[in-house]
């Protein structure tokens, strides 16, 4: 039996409350997400999926009716949402907020905040995606709709915050301001712990260092060989700048590319750093690369809805949209870690969180955002930092308190920081 | 590392070097970057002689209330035989052995050095680890030693080594209460610390006579008053985190021959006591030998280092002076005159300055534009 | 921290003064405040050593543990303490808000002023020891004690809530209006803090600071006392209560204990009443009279149910779902209140400007009247362009809101890089025609738009604590109180 299997058969008994998945990053979450609603709906079971966002439960809706063109699928809305093409294409699907319009669909999918609001009827079974990432105050409010559950989501990244700062339930078995899985977890002990192995996104190149350094104890590996992907460039490079093309051949070559400024500390709008990633993503797109892989073995050319550029800060972003809008480049998406969550592109090009600081504290050194922004490629990830991050990391202070009677987490921020800037420093181009 | 140190002895002068304890060798880890907080606790020197020296006398003393609860308490927790951390213990790490001996190490007969106590420590804890059958035994006041920087550091921690499923675990008593499952936060962080400079010492110890550092368990039973009352509470901690950067702030301390290799040289912090046991070395002298190395002051090093007053007076003028990330927020600018200078345009921006010079003349004109406002309202 | 704030700083240290962080008051200040400085034993974790409190500068009461591991003596002080500050509650239920007539609400609120953040958690140690003791049964004490830990307890508990006024720590109000030359953690010592905003004649900031930094010139404020004054003074004047053979040797080391204690937290008491005249002085923002407002309904609520017997229970440890309930109410009202405060203060809407997110400007067009009938109903939607030299960063869809127009809604259609051309909907009036006089900012008008709305977020759904989900461990058994509550040693 494989692992899919095994997940399946814990999902649909009869006894215990369910199953938790832990799947790396493009390990095939959504892949087991949609056979998972598809068995327990030819099974004839009504299925209830809660997911966080509105992207998240359109994307999910969008492949579930695609693989399965007859199940009715329900979305549970808020009046607010205005239906996506992606989901009104699809004529199996019913958009509206009163449960009592969606009960009988075979599956009914709805962002945890709707299902918040919902106080009438029950699920035998429901599929929480992104687990993860979903606090455990909205599992509070969406558990008393299901018997069973499907826990899937990503242990390494970013976890669920808030910005009031109380300690008040530190140590509390259901602290609100953990993560769902946590809380879940420490209440059924008992409950089945499956781990997806394999990345089928990370290249094999990308696999093994975002493994070690985000997922120390529950390693993967990449699904791929090395020669079943390539990236090419289809246009030489003409007298640009040669850091730059030193750059993109490193990253078209390895998958990874450290693209190092002069050391200086600067604002987090280092105007310098946003030029060089707007610089790196325009040349990147006039060279026109095109990607091979096991889905186009005959290659296919990378174009700007598949290359993403990614930031730490709202305001980084907001600067290098601006960098890039009156270019070839307008159309890449530019985003934080948070929004990024769950996307793939071919090619990214990332601002490293701790770039021009002298001083970081666990916010800008949290594993969770460094490893969204590093495993969003299917290719190649160029990181842009400025020199001085070795330094950083060597003379940062430990001085994080210690609540009892909370499980420690790994990785730890500073280990992983370490762990990619050592493998990035012999990238540098 | 001999020649470490013969050098560190120089700096430090005539005086022997100050013991450390596990809370001074934890406090290597609070500020990695000060270069001279490194190489004065590398060298044993006293850094609140120095300080008072210099005119800048460090303010840290204890409360003999403080220190007579928690002897109190200690004791409390120890006596007969240490009957009630015993209970605690069976229930905290599921013991199902009903009795279990207890070995007070510093019975070693007359005044002992701590060498000798070392050495028994280590016999006896040799002779507990090759033991087959589960026997959970306690070990007070044993004398363990950790290498800092060439120098045996001893110590004689309050801490009982406890053997239980063939692991260690180190046990620490502390005065502060935990009150319906949770501790002062900082004080739980400093106790973690402590403890595990016990843990890595004894992995040390155990490491020597060929056993794995499992052997010594990373979860440190923490043991403090409940709630109001007197009853001890044992908590497990988890205390890999501190390990790992405990050992690297060490492996660092070895590093020190670069900053050595850069000051210059006859440098020394001596104080040349006299024979009345006063200082005698010329602050001005001692001032240009401080200040030969770089420090890297933030507020922090206030509640932690003797030396603090000093840099701070050193500091002052400077954006971090006014608090650790306040300078990465002024985009790395160093000093509060050219803050103010780019902020009023009265200072051309230099070589990438441009843009935290913009940001703060905005945030200059509307400053002035709200008070100004505001005054008129 | 912010570049704003940061400045502020690098002015304070150049001008040896504090600056404004603000132009108003975002905090309501009592007529009639209870100040409390309590001073702790070392070494425990809630002994209470002694304090001082009143209502008024030349009010203060000294009350003062002359043993304080003796159970009895420190059960007087509270039962002491438990007078004064009970007095001080029922005082202000006794007029009732005749302004509000939906339901009831008293006229005053309780507001307890400690120095810092040890002030307020020593009030949530102290309410926690004393709330589950019973004055019956195997270790009875004073009716008023538990009474005084429950309202000790509700005043800790409110304090957490954002813009909540009924416990303050003076160091974080005064922090929040004025930006010192010194760091944050130094801004946590009151004396330093206020030698900066206030010095006294001759010195700049940083010499007060540094005075108020000498325990020996300036006592600290508490409630930890100063080591040395613990092994030099008070451990041989408590030495020598305990020592004393008879009445007449109780009373003269009393009287001397309670000199010693009183020096050391005199000083403080002088500073508290200092910090509320010079907050007093500032003007109030525009918000702050309803955040004050919620905290007379909240007090009105519990006072009224503690009289009932309907009061809800104050558990060690919140409950799952009292847990999230709890989240989601600080998350709306953090939202709420730093919305508020960016509507009533400039300065703080500057924060916004800096960021792009915000900006000023001079209207330099307006179309009043235009009308969208691109719905299904015709819908009044004026447009107006204001010219701005701030940095805006806002993409169309962006929703605002004006200080001076906080009914209306106003959303971004195009940003320039000189103007942006904002949508206007709401606070017009009900013509579909013609807005009303005034409500659409007219060209020349200066207006201010920011990314904030104080609109009332309802609470979320929580279940019932009967119906925690399995997930959280399912429904927490009742709590009952027990004799070990009640018995609990307290040494």
């Amino acid at each position: 039996m494989t692992i899919i299997d095994d997940i399946l058969a814990d999902f649909g008994s009869a006894a215990g409350r369910g199953v938790v998945v832990d799947s790396p990053p493009g390990a095939g979450k959504s892949t087991l997400v949609v056979r998972a609603a598809r068995t327990m709906a030819e099974a004839g079971e009504r299925l209830m999926v809660v997911a966080q966002t509105n992207e998240q439960v359109d994307d999910l809706i969008d492949r579930l009716a695609t693989a399965a063109p007859g199940l009715e699928i329900g979305r549970l809305s808020a009046s607010t949402y205005v239906p996506a093409q992606r989901v009104i294409k699809h004529g199996s699907v019913t958009v509206s907020g009163a449960v009592s319009d969606v009960q009988t669909s075979a599956v009914v999918i709805g962002t945890a905040a709707k299902w918040a609001t919902v106080t009438e009827g029950t699920w035998e079974r429901a599929i929480v995606d992104e687990a993860y990432q979903m606090r455990s105050d909205m599992l509070l409010r969406v558990a008393g709709r299901f018997t069973r559950g499907l826990f899937v989501g990503d242990p390494g990244q970013l976890d669920p915050f808030s910005v009031v700062a109380v300690e008040r339930w530190a140590g509390l078995s259901w602290d609100p301001m953990q993560s769902a899985v946590a809380v879940l977890l420490r209440h059924n002990p008992d409950l089945p712990v499956h781990r997806l192995p394999v990345s089928w996104r990370l290249p094999p190149s990308a696999a093994s260092v975002v493994s070690a350094a985000f997922y120390p104890f529950t390693p993967f590996e990449a699904g791929t060989r090395p020669e079943d992907r390539r990236l090419e460039f289809s246009v030489r490079a003409i007298g640009g700048d040669p850091l730059v093309d030193a750059t993109l051949e490193t990253a078209r070559r390895t998958g990874w590319a450290l693209h190092e400024l002069p050391a200086r500390h600067t604002v987090r709008t280092d105007r310098e750093a946003v030029a060089a990633i707007a610089t790196i993503v325009v040349n990147l797109l006039r060279r026109g690369p095109i990607a091979y892989s096991e889905h186009a073995p005959d290659g296919r050319p990378v174009t700007a809805d598949r290359v993403a550029v990614g930031a730490a800060h709202r305001d980084q972003v907001a600067a290098i949209r601006q960098a890039l809008a009156d270019t070839v480049a307008s159309d890449v998406t530019v985003d934080t870690a948070n929004r990024l969550q769950g996307r793939e592109y071919d090619v990214t090009v990332i601002l490293h969180p701790l770039s021009g600081r002298r001083d970081a504290s666990a916010f800008h050194l949290e594993a969770g955002r460094l490893c969204v922004l590093a495993s969003r490629h299917r290719h190649a990830c160029v990181v842009v930092a400025r020199a001085g991050i070795a330094e950083l990391l060597d003379t940062h202070p430990s001085a994080e308190p210690v609540h009892l009677n909370v499980p420690v987490r790994f990785p730890d921020g500073w280990e992983a920081n370490q762990a990619m800037l050592a493998h990035l420093s012999t990238m540098a181009a | 590392m001999d020649a470490l140190v013969d050098r560190l002895d120089r700096i430090r002068g005539t005086v022997a070097p100050r013991n450390h304890n596990a809370r001074t060798i934890a406090a290597l880890t609070n500020n990695p970057g000060c270069g001279r907080r490194g190489l004065m606790d590398a060298a044993g020197v006293n850094k609140g002689a120095v300080a008072g020296q210099l005119g800048f006398p460090a303010a840290f003393g204890q409360s003999r209330f403080a220190i007579a609860r928690g002897n109190a308490f200690e004791a409390q927790v120890k006596a007969d035989g240490a009957a009630e951390l015993l209970q605690l213990l069976r229930e905290r790490l599921g013991l199902a052995i009903p009795e279990v001996a207890y070995d007070d190490l510093s019975n070693v007969g007359g005044n002992a050095s701590r060498e000798v106590r070392y050495a028994r420590t280590r016999s006896l804890l040799a002779r507990a680890a090759a033991e087959r059958e589960d026997a959970g035994t306690l070990f007070d006041h044993p004398m363990l030693r950790l290498d800092i920087a060439g120098y045996y550091a001893y110590l004689e921690p309050d801490l009982i080594a406890f053997r239980a499923g063939g692991r260690f675990h180190v046990v620490e008593i502390k005065s502060f209460a935990v009150i319906d499952g949770q501790a002062d936060p900082g004080k739980a962080a400093a106790a973690a610390k402590q403890s595990a400079v016990y843990v890595l010492a004894m992995r040390e110890l155990l490491g020597e006579l060929g056993y794995p550092p499992e052997s010594v368990s990373h979860n440190v039973v923490l043991v403090c008053p409940e709630n109001f009352a007197n009853r001890p509470i044992a908590t497990l901690v988890d205390v890999r985190k501190q390990l790992t950067v405990l050992q690297r702030q060490l492996s660092r301390l070895t590093r020190l021959d670069k900053i050595l290799d850069a000051l210059p040289a006859g440098l020394s912090f001596d104080l040349a006591y006299d024979a009345d046991q006063n200082a005698t070395r010329h602050p001005d002298e001692l001032r240009k030998a401080v200040s030969a190395i770089d420090a890297r002051y933030n507020p922090d090093c206030l509640g932690s280092c003797e030396m603090a007053f000093f840099c701070r007076d050193e500091s002052a003028g400077s954006t971090s002076a006014l608090g650790r990330s306040i300078r990465d927020d002024l985009g790395g600018v160093e000093s509060v005159s050219t803050v103010l200078g780019l902020a009023r345009g009265t200072l051309p921006p230099g070589a990438g300055q441009e843009e935290i010079a913009g940001l703060l003349r905005l945030a200059h004109r509307l400053r002035t534009e709200c008070l100004q406002e505001a005054g008129a309202a | 921290m912010s570049i704003l704030t940061a400045l502020a700083r690098a002015e304070a240290v150049e001008s040896g003064r504090a600056q404004p962080l603000t132009t108003v008051r975002h905090t309501h200040i009592a007529e009639k405040p209870l100040v409390l400085v309590p001073l702790a034993l070392a070494g425990e974790a809630a002994a209470p050593l002694a304090a001082m409190v009143g209502t008024g500068r030349d009010a203060g009461r000294l009350l003062v543990v002359a043993n304080p591991r003796d159970r009895t003596q420190r059960f007087q002080f509270v039962a002491q303490l438990a007078r004064v500050v009970l007095a001080y509650v029922d005082g202000c239920s006794r007029t009732v808000d005749t302004g509000q007539t939906s339901k009831l609400r008293y006229a005053e609120a309780p507001q307890v002023l400690v120095p810092n953040r040890g002030g307020i958690e020593f009030i949530r140690l102290l309410g926690r020891s004393t709330r589950f003791r019973r004055p019956y049964g195997p270790h009875p004490v004073h009716r008023t004690v538990p009474l005084l830990g429950q309202w000790l307890t509700f005043l800790r508990e409110r304090s957490d809530h954002p813009g909540s006024g009924m416990l303050l720590a003076l160091t974080e109000v005064l922090g929040e209006h004025w930006a010192t030359g010194q760091s944050g953690l130094e801004d946590a010592n009151l004396a330093a803090l206020l030698g900066w905003i206030d010095p006294p004649a001759g010195l700049d900031g940083a010499a007060a600071a540094e005075i108020a930094e000498d325990p020996l010139r300036w006592p600290p404020a508490g409630p930890s006392t100063d080591p040395t004054f613990d092994n030099e003074v008070l451990a041989p004047a408590l030495a020598a209560y305990a020592r004393a053979a008879d009445e007449q040797a109780k009373s003269r080391a009393e009287a001397a204990l309670s000199a010693a204690v009183a020096e050391q937290v005199e000083p403080t008491w002088g500073l508290m009443w200092r910090a509320v005249d010079l907050l007093r002085a500032r003007r109030a923002g525009a918000s702050v009279e309803a955040r004050w407002a919620v905290d007379r309904d909240v007090f009105t609520m519990y006072h009224m149910s503690l009289a009932e017997g309907t009061a809800l229970p104050q558990p060690r440890r919140d409950s799952a779902v009292a847990a999230a309930g709890r989240l989601d109410r600080l998350e709306r009202e953090q939202a709420r209140y730093e919305a508020q405060r960016a509507l009533d203060d400039p300065l703080i809407m500057a924060e916004f400007r800096l960021s792009g997110e915000a900006f000023t400007g001079t209207v330099v067009s307006a179309s009043p009247n235009r009308v969208d009938t691109s719905g299904k109903k015709a819908a009044l939607r004026p447009h107006i362009t204001v010219q701005t030299d701030d940095p805006v960063r806002l993409e169309p869809g962006a929703l605002l809101v004006s200080p001076t127009r906080l009914a209306q809604q106003a959303m971004v259609v195009s940003v320039s890089s000189v103007d942006v051309v904002l949508e206007l909907s709401k606070g017009m009036g009900r013509s579909t025609k013609q807005p009303a006089p005034g409500s659409v900012p007219e060209v020349g008008e200066v207006v201010t738009y920011g990314p904030v709305s104080d609109a009332y977020q309802p609470p979320g759904r929580f279940p019932a604590r009967e119906e925690t989900p399995w997930t959280h461990g399912g429904p927490p058994p009742d709590y009952q109180p027990t004799d070990s509550d009640a018995a609990e040693d307290w040494s």
